[in-house]
């Protein structure tokens, strides 16, 4: 009887074991010279929701469809500069309220029709409607009409200058009208089309034969899609996936250094981690308090038992890839008797109490432990309330009900938050709401960038918030791979560049 | 047989439509609003107000409630908050994952424990028998998702003989590749399943060996082996298939965390990610196809153990549910 059993398990294990040499044996290709038509396997954390960008698609399809599938009418590059993309050139009358737009000719979209301004009409208004889940939509708010005079040309007018619409209009796809279930399929303009979506493992583009530019330099890629880093960093080492497009596992990265089929890549995102405090009320309502806090943090010891060594001080809320960047380290310098003497002076000479509001995921816990320790230190006692995503939406950022909470801000050029008094940390400068409001009515670049440099110093010599560090962006590829972006703004990664061999 | 058969249908559905209005009422009593979970920073109030109408979480309770179960009646699992795509399809999509997943694990590990822990219990006086027992002991006591990484950092990643994780994109068009994708999560799941089952098979044989029918039918004359095959197995396996029956359950529902560690797109990490998302619609659909299968395979135990016991059939009516 036994011998009977133990014949089946002996079967099935020489069947499972016959199975799995099968595919392991089957090494990714490794050719010498670069091969236009090898599969480029990304491997990412971010799967999208759905397929739509103003649906609540989320993250992902930004990162697998901005300037891949879809395009905008111009794009902003891995280096943060915008340049012409299904826009030839735009004119912009003398009170900044006319942009008008020359659409570029011999554009058509996947489903074979060319693409026409009563598309780029449409792909706007798409955005700005009113059941709209973009997260662009508050930005495009100046948009008053847009208009489609002739097939090539597109009329858009404010109500108010907006200095920054060419660079919003970078993240509105262009999709053609007529497309039906944008939410599982598509149909825009860009260099690749979906292949197959298998949602919660994989997303396919294809190589789009009839796309206006130059072909991508690789047959196609897949985007595989992880929910822990761990895994993903597995599927990297054993060949499963080329890339990885944001290392979230900084421990993971010893597997990687010194490695000679492995580069690391260290690039700049906008993701900042704050400590926010709520402005409106005691005691943060008092810059020197908010200072004193700041000064007690030590953050590049933050930053390096956190990142070790990767990512980077700002001292403020804007990174190095805005234009309105400034180093302003200088302003946030770690000084446990500066702090002191300024709580002192606030009237808070024996410290004072306060409860942090902390994200449950990584790495705002380990943030508060640090901070509640460095805190202690000036006699400030912090009680930590871990709370869920979605607690944090409804407790911190509707109903403001906090003293102070971690989060991570990941958008670029969003110093502009602060010069909305109603924003959920609640810092209220009249000049600092000013200045923003001026930058963006700006005639030129430059005035704007003044402007902003301005409303950046000023919230960093009030301490609207203490700005923890800068994440670092890292991508890891195999040595095999060359042409990737690396600073992946804003969620977006370019794919039609990418090398393999 | 059919006044039982129609009784436990009832029984069944009864059951499933308690699990659902269970399921509705904890998932409500949860903190937190689904359409903060759409939204990213920079919402605006009317962003907001808008999402709700839209996934319909402004309505009044019952009313989402009746409109959910009138459309499981119809079979509908209803829309997905997140994604906006219908849930039903999407189950049945991770389904070819999760069940060869769970019926291959379960057979590996029904193949591994029925000899293993009858070994262990005819020699249980020996040190193999001892030896047996001790690992089965130590296979209880080590969380799955440890076995998992451990055979990961061996197979896939020192021998790189198996993926580390993930599952074909073209599902089962190649039945090799998938099996292979298979292959780590399913010895994962099947040890560990195997070592309680081990101990159950053990201590079922163990029960058998010292009965006195065995010792007469040995008196009679019969070979150890005949008595065995004739008497002890079918004794033996009436207490076994009832935890089977438990067993294969709870494989159903371990893939959760199975499904994490390789990353199957398979019921488990659906159910995670709608949980983390706050997807109602995700998360009752997984749930309420899940408890549906798990009363269907206890209402299948109770069906073959009947059919093993004669003594069950004789008590029509009797005792049991």
């Amino acid at each position: 009887m036994a011998s009977k059993f133990a014949g089946v398990v002996a079967a099935l294990t020489l069947a499972l074991a016959a199975c799995g040499s099968g595919a392991g044996s089957a090494p990714a290709g490794s050719s010498a010279k670069p091969d236009a038509g090898a599969t480029i396997e990304i491997g990412s954390l971010y799967e999208p929701q759905n397929l739509d960008n103003t649906a609540g698609g989320g993250q992902g399809v930004t990162e697998a469809f901005n300037g891949n599938v879809y395009e905008g009418l111009f794009r902003l590059t891995d280096q943060g500069k915008v340049e012409n993309l299904l826009a030839e050139s735009h004119e912009v009358s003398n009170d900044g309220l006319v942009y008008t737009f020359r659409i570029r000719k011999g554009v058509t979209f996947h489903s074979g029709k060319a693409l026409t301004a009563a598309d780029v009409k449409n792909s706007i208004e798409r955005v700005i409607a009113e059941d709209s889940q973009s997260a662009r939509k508050s930005n495009l708010k100046a948009i008053a009409s847009v208009e489609a005079p002739d097939d090539a040309t597109v009329v858009v007018k404010l109500s108010s200058r907006s200095i920054s619409l060419v660079y919003n209009l970078s993240y509105v796809w262009i999709v053609n009208t007529a497309a039906k279930d944008l939410a599982t399929g598509e149909d825009g303009t860009g260099p690749y089309t979906l292949g197959s979506w298998k949602r919660g493992s994989t997303l396919s583009l294809k190589r789009f034969p009839g796309y206006w530019g130059s072909q991508p330099a690789n047959g196609g890629v897949v985007f595989h899609y992880f929910t822990e880093a761990t895994a993903l960093n597995n599927a990297l080492l054993t060949d499963a996936v080329d890339i990885v497009t944001s290392q979230q596992s900084p421990d993971a990265l010893g597997q990687f250094t010194g490695n000679p089929d492995y580069k690391i890549s260290d690039g700049h995102s906008t993701t900042k981690l704050l400590l926010a405090f709520n402005d409106r009320k005691a005691p943060f309502d008092k810059p020197l308090v908010r200072k004193a806090v700041a000064a007690a943090i030590d953050d590049a010891k933050l930053l390096q038992s956190v990142w070790a060594g990767h990512g980077s001080l700002i001292g403020s809320m804007v990174p190095p890839t805005d234009p309105w960047y400034e180093d302003l380290t200088s302003l946030d310098r770690h000084d446990v008797e500066l702090a002191k003497k300024q709580l002192a002076e606030a009237g808070y000479a024996n410290g004072f109490r306060f409860t942090l509001d902390t994200p449950n995921y990584d790495p705002h816990p380990t943030a508060a432990t640090f901070i509640k320790s460095e805190l202690a230190k000036v006699g400030i006692t912090v009680d930590i309330n871990v709370i869920t995503a979605d607690e944090w939406y409804t407790k911190v950022y509707k109903n403001r009900d906090f003293a102070a909470t971690l989060q991570e801000h990941v958008n670029d050029r969003d110093v502009v938050w602060y010069g909305d008094p109603d924003f959920y940390w609640g810092y209220d400068d009249k000049q600092v709401t000013d200045w923003v409001t001026q930058a963006e009515q700006a005639k030129t670049a430059e005035e704007q960038t003044e402007l902003l440099k301005k409303a950046n110093r000023k919230i960093a010599e009030d301490a609207a918030s203490d700005w923890l560090y800068l994440y670092p962006q890292i991508v890891v590829a195999s040595s095999k791979l060359s042409g990737y972006p690396i600073n992946g703004l804003n969620s977006q990664f370019y794919a039609y560049g990418i090398k393999k061999g | 047989m059919a006044p039982y058969l129609l009784r436990r249908t009832a029984f069944l559905l009864g059951s499933l439509v308690a699990a659902a209005a269970l399921l509705f009422v904890l998932l409500r009593l949860l903190p937190g609003d689904p359409a903060n979970a759409l939204l990213s920073v920079g919402a605006t109030p009317e962003q907001i107000a808008a999402a709700r109408r839209q996934i319909g979480s402004d309505l009044p309770l019952p009313e989402q409630f009746g409109s959910w179960l009138a459309g499981l009646a119809r079979l509908d699992l209803g829309i997905s908050f997140v994604s906006r795509l219908p849930v039903g399809p999407e189950i049945a999509a991770r389904l070819t994952v999760t069940v060869p997943l769970t019926l291959l694990s379960f057979a590996l590990a029904v193949a591994v424990a029925l000899p293993v822990g009858f070994v262990a219990a005819c020699r249980s006086g020996r040190w193999y028998g001892l030896l047996l027992n001790g690992i089965s002991q130590l296979g209880i006591a080590v969380p799955v998702f440890w076995i998992g990484m451990l055979l990961v950092a061996v197979f896939a990643l020192r021998l790189r003989v198996l993926p580390a994780g993930g599952f074909p994109r073209d599902d089962w068009a190649e039945p090799g590749r998938a099996l292979t994708s298979l292959t780590l999560p399913v010895v994962t799941i099947a040890l560990v399943m195997s070592a309680s089952l081990i101990r159950y098979v053990r201590s079922a044989t163990l029960d058998v060996l010292g009965s006195d029918y065995l010792r007469t039918a040995r008196a009679l004359g019969e070979s150890f082996a005949g008595a065995m095959w004739r008497h002890g197995l079918r004794n033996a396996s009436v207490p076994v298939i009832s935890i089977l029956g438990i067993e294969l359950a709870t494989t159903f529902l371990g893939a959760v965390v199975v499904e994490s560690v390789f990353t199957l797109p398979g019921l488990g990490s659906m159910l995670v990610k709608g949980i983390a998302e706050h997807d109602y619609p995700v998360i009752q659909g997984v749930l309420v196809v899940s408890t549906f299968a798990v009363l269907v395979i206890g209402f299948a135990a109770d069906l073959v153990q009947r059919l093993v016991d004669p003594r069950l059939r004789a008590h029509v009516g009797g005792g049991r549910p």
